[in-house]
């Protein structure tokens, strides 16, 4: 067994005097029984009374459990996941298990963040740790009671013994006692060869809820006197508020009110998540979201250009760093062009191995290649939406967001009041995908409420969601490949950039695997902004590297895995540098494993065969797709695919994960893309911007695991860039033609 | 403003509201019925879906107007305690990710299975297509189809 020392997260132990604020209308409900599949009666009755054991944990007078789940919820499904490792280590009933959402309090709960990939990785030990206390505290509480000896008392699903004298008493009865046992300095976490709960598959403990419409996303929050509003932001990136004429608006039928508000205060320094192309816009507000549509129509507004400018934005690690917006009003062609020329210059040397421009020099072939994606809009099904209710320096919120932490300062910094003023439930999001990190949203909602003076619920249309901003970047990237004379590969280097950041990984495979290895990278300003897009940059540069890789292996007339794997054995065995950040044996054995499930060798597949594999967050992915064409359009038939994400906690609900991904991927290699004419963005609603749908996902999804006991890594994103190099690899196979460009469909709804 | 009395699962409502209001503001604003979700105001997603007499319809695209005394039954009147045969297929399969468009996936998904009792892939291809799920769900909700449809 290991040992840890609770004293790290003491602060989790500090009792949780409120628990999730009241008055909601809807009864909207943050608890959810465990088992989904049993009917309400077989659940156990809610206890007496309740015993707090700590932040995390209360245990009823009849053994039922209530744990609260730290990190806010859009689909990856922690609300499972993360009370499953308490669970687990306190021994606990899954069926007796109930859990409830945690509100923003990072006294009680640490680092609230749903963002990377981490939420597992970051909680394994903590929260096995408040598991495992809780059980020390319960037996702590028998053997007092029985008069033993601590070390006689066991634990199994729910009930504590004392073998010897044969005595037995459920948690429920402990609970009173156990609640006032000292916290323990240190406690024993279970092998992994003793998990009951980690590594079995439990249904999502909101399944129910889900599936019979119950209140639970933000926009289904509602309050007694709450008011609706609606924004109206400028039409175009590097335009601002010039004038409002909102006469005619205000006489509309039940329309209350309308305001502009600024989100930030002059002097505001903005965090890396503070991002927001249209800080000062108009919103209207009134009793009913069709009536502030019918208004929001008619709301005559004239726009401005802005003024180029810069701002000082402080990084997640305190760093700061300063921001050019340029003026102007961009388009995708003139994007395109800058975008060309840069990538004809030089860029900035980030790595370099060997002597690379010998290698090329001596070459016996160069072989150079070009990608491209635009940029991307997030579409969570959910718009952007939240409740405030500011009352006179105090404001209450519920909104869906990822980071709460990060928008409490520009909170109160924006209303002029204290953190601690600040009352902050987390709703369940109807999906994220990096797009609720940027949660000005909520900001947004408490100027209104200020200046309306009531409760309000800010509402999003989904053309306002979609051309808001915070996309994920347009980017482009350049390959070479130096072959000597026998057809083998010398040097690599690659040259990537974008707008407004590059996508380039220096240290990532195959750096590490060449003797003769170079990155560069650039980036172009723009006014048009942008966020994290599940698997930021690597959502680009799996695609690109992996496409490329692909036509080396064919150049070199070699199996595409079997020459990802001889770049692998070379980098396991004799590394070039010492920054390489990817473990070569780990990510040969996804590839193995995908071989191997895919019968690859035996070539009996389902289609037109391609290859990907990529190392993100943490976690190794490999995927093999298979494709066929009919009546010109490309059918994925089957995708298989490998994950080495250490430990699986859930497994079928990871499996859910990369079955997610993976059509995700598909759906944005084929038809994902955001282009602007003058600054707007030229899509604004499921009409014109193609969303992956029912016809077009993968037929069938066939997903394995690396087997191995290493502490758990990310799961939400790793599956997610390497399927972009999956369908252009199959493509290939399928039509004849390489794919450079994404989307490699587009609005083209036949190849050819 | 008029009123409206409206059959929705089973129960009269009455609601004051301007002829063109859309279903599903009449269900989230004024009914507190949530369960039927907004997603693009356009019919193109199908989060909005309900039955109108038993057919699914976008309910964003349905003004109060229109209705009549046409019954409609939303995600809360699918079924009595959430054992209707599609959601009893959801739960096995554990469908959802972040569950915003499964209401409208579900009722999509019944509406074509009191229909078709035994949909081919084609045919819930075609039945499915109007419902967008940006977590990818698909092949777990064409399982799931397949799964209720056995159940009968």
């Amino acid at each position: 067994m290991s040992i840890i020392k609770t004293s790290f997260g003491r602060r989790s132990f500090l009792k949780s005097s409120a628990v999730a604020g009241g008055g909601m209308l809807l009864g909207f409900s943050w608890l959810t029984a465990c088992q989904t599949s049993n009917t309400e009666e077989e659940v156990m009755a809610m206890p007496k009374e309740w015993f707090e054991i700590n932040s995390y944990l209360k245990i009823g007078d009849n053994g039922l459990i209530t744990i609260i789940s730290p990190n806010p919820e859009f689909g990856q499904n922690v609300r499972t996941s993360m009370p499953m490792l308490i669970a687990e280590e306190m021994d606990a009933d899954w069926k007796n298990v109930i859990v409830e959402q945690a509100p923003y309090h990072p006294e009680h709960y640490g680092f609230q963040f749903t963002g990377g990939s981490r939420g597992i990785m970051s909680r394994w030990e903590p929260l096995r740790m408040v598991g495992a206390s809780a059980r020390h505290m319960l037996r702590a509480a028998a053997a007092e009671s029985w008069q033993v000896p601590l070390e006689e008392v066991t634990t199994d699903a729910g009930v504590l013994h004392h073998k010897a004298s044969g005595k037995s008493a459920g948690y429920g009865e402990m609970a009173s006692a156990a609640a006032k046992v000292p916290v323990p300095e240190e406690v024993k976490v279970k092998e992994v060869k003793d998990f009951k709960i980690i590594g079995t598959s439990r249904k999502n403990v909101d399944g129910k809820s889900i599936v019979t419409g119950k209140p639970m996303f933000g926009v289904d929050y509602q309050e007694e006197g709450m008011l609706i509003a609606m924004i109206e932001h400028p039409p175009a990136f590097g335009m601002t508020l010039k004038s409002v004429d909102d006469a005619a608006v205000k006489a509309m039928p039940g329309i209350k009110d309308v305001v502009t508000i600024k989100s930030y205060k002059d002097d505001f320094e903005k965090g890396g998540f503070d991002t927001n192309a249209f800080a000062e816009i108009v919103a209207i507000v009134g009793n009913s979201t069709w009536e502030v549509m019918q208004a929001k129509k008619k709301l005559k507004v004239e726009w401005k250009p802005i003024t180029a400018y810069s701002e000082t934005v402080v990084g997640f690690r305190g760093d700061k760093k300063t921001v050019n917006i340029p003026a102007g009003l961009e388009s995708t062609s003139s994007h395109q062009a800058q975008m060309a020329k840069l990538a004809a210059k030089p860029g900035k040397v980030v790595r370099k191995d060997g002597n690379p421009e010998k290698a090329f020099q001596d070459a016996a072939k160069v072989i150079e290649r070009s990608y491209s994606a635009p940029f991307l809009a997030h579409n969570c099904m959910e718009p952007m939406n939240a409740f405030a209710h500011v009352q006179g320096d105090k404001v209450r919120v519920a909104a869906p967001l990822q980071i709460p932490s990060l928008i409490i300062p520009t909170i109160a910094s924006s209303l002029g009041i204290p953190v601690e003023n600040i009352d902050m439930d987390i709703t369940r999001m109807g999906g994220g995908f990096g797009r609720r990190a940027y949660a000005h949203y909520i900001v947004e909602a408490a100027l209104i409420s200020k200046q309306v003076n009531a409760p309000v619920k800010l509402m999003y249309t989904r053309e306002d969601d979609m051309t808001n901003g915070i996309y994920r970047p347009t980017y482009q990237a350049t390959y070479r490949a130096a072959l000597d004379e026998n057809n083998n590969l010398t040097a690599l280097h690659v040259k990537a950039g974008g707008i407004p950041e590059s996508p380039l990984f220096a240290n990532r495979f195959p750096a590490g695997a060449l003797d003769n290895y170079m990155a560069e990278e650039w980036s172009i300003e723009s006014n048009i902004t942008i966020g994290a897009f599940r698997a930021p940059r690597s959502n680009f540069m799996a695609g690109a590297e992996q496409s490329f890789l692909d036509e080396i292996a064919e150049e070199t007339g070699k199996d595409p895995i079997q020459f990802r794997l001889d770049l692998l054995q070379r980098a396991k065995d004799n590394p070039v540098g010492e920054r390489n950040d990817y473990d070569a044996a780990r990510y040969a054995g996804v590839l193995e494993l995908v071989r191997d499930k895919s019968n690859w060798d035996t070539e009996q597949s389902t289609g037109h065969r391609g290859v990907s594999a990529y190392f993100c967050h943490n976690t190794y992915a490999a995927h093999i797709l298979d494709m066929t064409i009919e009546s010109g359009k490309p059918v994925v038939q089957k995708v298989t695919c490998a994950i080495d994400c250490g430990i699986v906690v859930n497994p079928d609900a990871a499996r859910n994960m990369a079955e997610g991904a993976i059509t995700d991927g598909v759906g944005n290699a084929l038809y994902g893309e955001l282009t602007f004419k003058d600054g707007a963005p030229e899509k604004k609603n499921f009409d014109q911007y193609r969303m992956i749908r029912m016809g077009e996902a993968p037929k069938e999804i066939d997903v394995h695991f690396v087997q191995n006991e290493i502490n758990p890594t990310g799961m939400g994103e790793p599956p997610f860039p390497p399927i972009f190099g999956a369908v252009a690899n199959a493509m290939y196979k399928a039509t004849g033609e390489r794919q450079y460009s994404q989307p490699f469909l587009g609005d083209k709804q036949v190849i050819g | 403003m008029a009123n409206f009395n409206l059959n929705i699962n089973g129960e009269n409502k009455q609601v004051d509201v301007s002829p063109d209001t859309p279903i599903l503001w009449v269900l989230r604003d004024h009914l507190q019925l949530v369960g039927t979700k907004y997603g693009c105001g356009i019919a193109q997603c199908g989060a909005c879906t309900v039955h109108l007499e038993g057919v699914a319809m976008r309910s964003c695209q349905l003004p109060v107007s229109a209705i009549g005394d046409k019954k409609i039954t939303t995600i809360e009147g699918l079924s009595e305690n959430g054992n209707h045969p599609v959601q009893k297929a959801w739960l096995e399969h554990d469908v959802p990710q972040c569950g915003y468009c499964q209401a409208g996936q579900i009722m999509s998904a019944a509406a074509l299975l009191k229909n078709n009792a035994n949909p081919s892939d084609t045919d819930i291809d075609a039945a499915m297509n109007g419902n967008i799920c940006r977590c990818g769900t698909y092949t777990r909700i064409k399982s799931a189809i397949k799964t209720a449809a056995k159940m009968g």
